[in-house]
């Protein structure tokens, strides 16, 4: 399938301009796609060189190349630039964007310029935290959790950065409306909803979060800065407010984030393990209404970051118990996956190697959050090193790790060109080495009783604090040699042809990369989403 | 989309808002009033009530596609479980 670079949609305009102005004013979903692609990871390598920053104050006890204001500044700008930035927009924003109409037979979204819309608010977003460092007052300190009663006395730019959080909320809701409304009403003839590949189910999914969550940190964000302006004595006890509202608040918003950060995520994993064991997804219907049921269940359980805080015995016992049942739906999703590799003829090329480092690393972050959901062990653990451990074992093992192999999936298709797949086998294992050296010792750190966001510790723990810094260099360089042969694959890469893999959804059955609207003429659908004997029928198309 | 049935004219419309205000004075009014654990509670209902006409009418859901009201619908639900589970807390503390 030859393809001119007349038909190429990286050369090609939505509009009367050429160059930049043909980027920054497009309507076409996969040109969004990559703004987002380039502004995400760009604030991704960003908080990843804080991250290096606080791992090198943390090489020795004592002060070393910071002092602890500078160290609270750095956790916070590193906590919220990873979350709001990088990995709750991430997917949905770079490859949600990208490959949801084409895999439902789509020659857009159903807003394309509302969808240009949301990039601009996340760039305002993003400039409004930015600005938020160098007023007077100085940067946010508070942890990227703003608790209550320092957020609101603290006299840093607290206001400012909240409201760039705000803001980067509505682009988050635009975008998931956008995506619901797409997939109720712009599917191709015969795409049921069950021929629907699993990515958009749970992109789906997401997006209902997006919408029904996002609100209410909204709305705590807006308590906030009225508080810190007027003195209404909302959160803070010494005004008469009630600051545990407020950590229910921020947190009926932020766990149901998480299954922002991670649905997405099992979506793509459910595209590649198919793709490389060469067989259908074993179990596609549960797997998609297990999407469904993490996203209403996980708004049920908010308070388990909560059982220390003063919250009453009875509220402790019931979300401890709810937490348990989250469970359920992940477990149902892993045994599918690792079922559907059983007797498949397994390919194992880097994406799913990524997918295999994801599985490992996901698991123990899901093991270890089960041992913050039991009320008992928790009231140990909590705020130490071990809940540090698990989150970036969940968000960065679980997502992060996503993300590299959701890249190393479609970069084929989205540039047309091919990377060096040795190269990427390489940092694959440089990457799972650096990061269990990085974060595993955490978890022991922790549960020895190494509190979080601290810039100075204890003479016992520095041996553990050195392998972890070591492993932050390892880490880091990765990231940085995989981002460096992408570019190297860009400007000299070999042409990727349009079904590298041998997938058969139908972003494969289009020219890599793909033409503007995607489609010549808009497929009729008849098979099943990973029906394996459509590839015979490929070959000839 | 096809509209089936008739939107209210000016007239509902203000009668809504006037009602809306109403409510506002009384929840206000009852916020004075020690009225113990009941206060919350005739807050919230008058606040449901409020909400129910601002999305029926002024939202237009009323007269939509039944499957905005199922949607409408289970996000209603929803926010009144966490509402329930909120109090799990604050009955018991
Ligand atoms: C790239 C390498 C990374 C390194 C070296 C790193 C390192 C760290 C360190 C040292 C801390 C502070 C621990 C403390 O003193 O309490 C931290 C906190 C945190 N990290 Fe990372 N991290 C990395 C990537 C990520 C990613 C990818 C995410 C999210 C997807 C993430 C999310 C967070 C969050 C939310 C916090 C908590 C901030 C707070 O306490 O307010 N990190 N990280
Ligand atoms: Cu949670």
């Amino acid at each position: 399938m030859a393809n001119t670079i007349a038909e190429n949609y990286l050369h090609q305009s939505t509009n009367k301009y050429k160059g930049i102005l043909s980027w920054l004013l497009t309507t076409d979903h996969k040109k969004i796609g990559l703004l987002y692609f380039v502004s995400i990871l760009f604030f991704f390598l960003v908080g990843a060189i804080i991250g290096l920053l606080m791992r090198l104050e943390l090489i020795a006890p004592g002060r070393t190349i910071m002092g602890p204001q500078t160290y609270n500044t750095l956790f916070t700008l590193h906590g919220v630039i990873m979350i709001f930035l990088f990995i709750v927009p991430g997917l949905p924003a770079i490859f949600g964007n990208f490959f949801l109409p084409i895999q439902i037979g789509a020659r857009d979204v159903a807003f394309p310029r509302l969808n240009l819309l949301s990039w601009y608010v996340y760039m305002v977003g993003a400039i409004l935290a930015l600005v938020s460092l160098f007023l007077p007052g100085g940067p946010i300190d508070t942890g990227w959790t703003f608790y209550i009663p320092y957020s609101i006395r603290t006299n840093t730019n607290v206001s400012l950065a909240i409201f760039a959080a705000f803001v980067l909320g509505f682009s988050s809701i635009l975008t998931g409306i956008n995506f619901i409304t797409t997939v109720h009403r712009l599917r191709a003839p015969g795409m049921t909803f069950f021929k629907m590949p699993l990515f958009v189910w749970a992109t789906y999914a997401t997006a209902w979060i997006q919408i029904i969550a996002t609100p209410v940190i909204g709305i705590t964000i807006l308590l906030v800065i009225i508080e810190r302006a007027f003195g209404v004595g909302i959160f803070d006890p010494a005004l008469g407010g009630d600051p545990i509202l407020y950590q229910h608040l921020f947190w009926i918003y932020s766990h149901p984030a998480v299954y922002i950060m991670i649905l997405p995520a099992m979506g793509v994993v459910s595209e590649i393990i198919p793709t490389f064991s060469r067989r259908t997804i074993f179990g596609y219907k549960a797997i998609a209404m297990s999407s469904l049921a993490i996203a209403f269940i996980g708004y049920l359980v908010w308070a388990h970051h909560m059982f220390t805080s003063g919250m009453s015995d009875t509220a402790r016992w019931v979300f401890s118990l709810l937490t348990f049942i989250v469970a359920l739906p992940s477990g149902v999703k892993i045994f599918n996956w690792v079922a559907t590799m059983y007797k498949g003829s397994i390919d194992p090329q880097p994406p799913f190697l990524w997918v295999m480092s994801f599985i490992f690393l996901f698991s123990i972050g899901g093991l270890t959050g089960l041992v913050l959901g039991s009320l008992a062990t928790d009231i140990h653990v909590h705020d130490t090193y071990f809940v540090v451990a698990h989150f970036h074992y969940v968000m960065f093992g679980g997502t992060g790790t996503i993300f590299f192999g959701a890249l190393h999936y479609w970069f084929p298709k989205m540039f047309g060109k091919m990377y060096n797949i040795k190269l990427s086998k390489i940092a694959v294992a440089l990457f799972f080495i650096g990061f269990n050296m990085l974060y595993f010792p955490k978890f022991i750190l922790g549960y020895m009783g190494m509190p979080r966001r601290y810039y100075d510790y204890l003479p016992q723990f520095e041996p553990l604090q050195k392998v972890s810094t070591v492993g932050s260099w390892i880490l880091v360089g990765t990231i940085f040699f995989i981002v460096g042969y992408f570019i190297h694959a860009l400007i000299k890469g070999k042409k990727a042809t349009s079904n590298p893999w041998g997938g058969v959804t139908l972003e494969w059955h289009i020219p890599s990369p793909p033409i503007q609207e995607n489609f010549e003429v808009i497929p009729t659908i008849t098979h099943k989403p990973y029906d394996f004997s459509q590839l015979k029928e490929m070959k000839n198309e | 989309m096809e509209h089936t049935k008739k939107h209210p004219g000016y007239t509902t419309y203000i009668l809504v808002w006037l009602a809306l205000l109403v409510f506002t004075s009384i929840t206000v009014t009852i916020a004075g009033i020690d009225l113990g654990k009941y206060t919350l509670l005739i807050a919230m209902f008058i606040a449901a009530i409020k909400s129910a006409l601002v999305i029926n009418i002024f939202m237009h859901i009323k007269f939509e596609e039944k499957i905005f009201k199922v949607f409408i619908f289970l996000s209603g639900m929803t926010l009144l479980i966490i509402f329930i589970l909120t109090f799990s807390d604050f009955l018991f503390r």
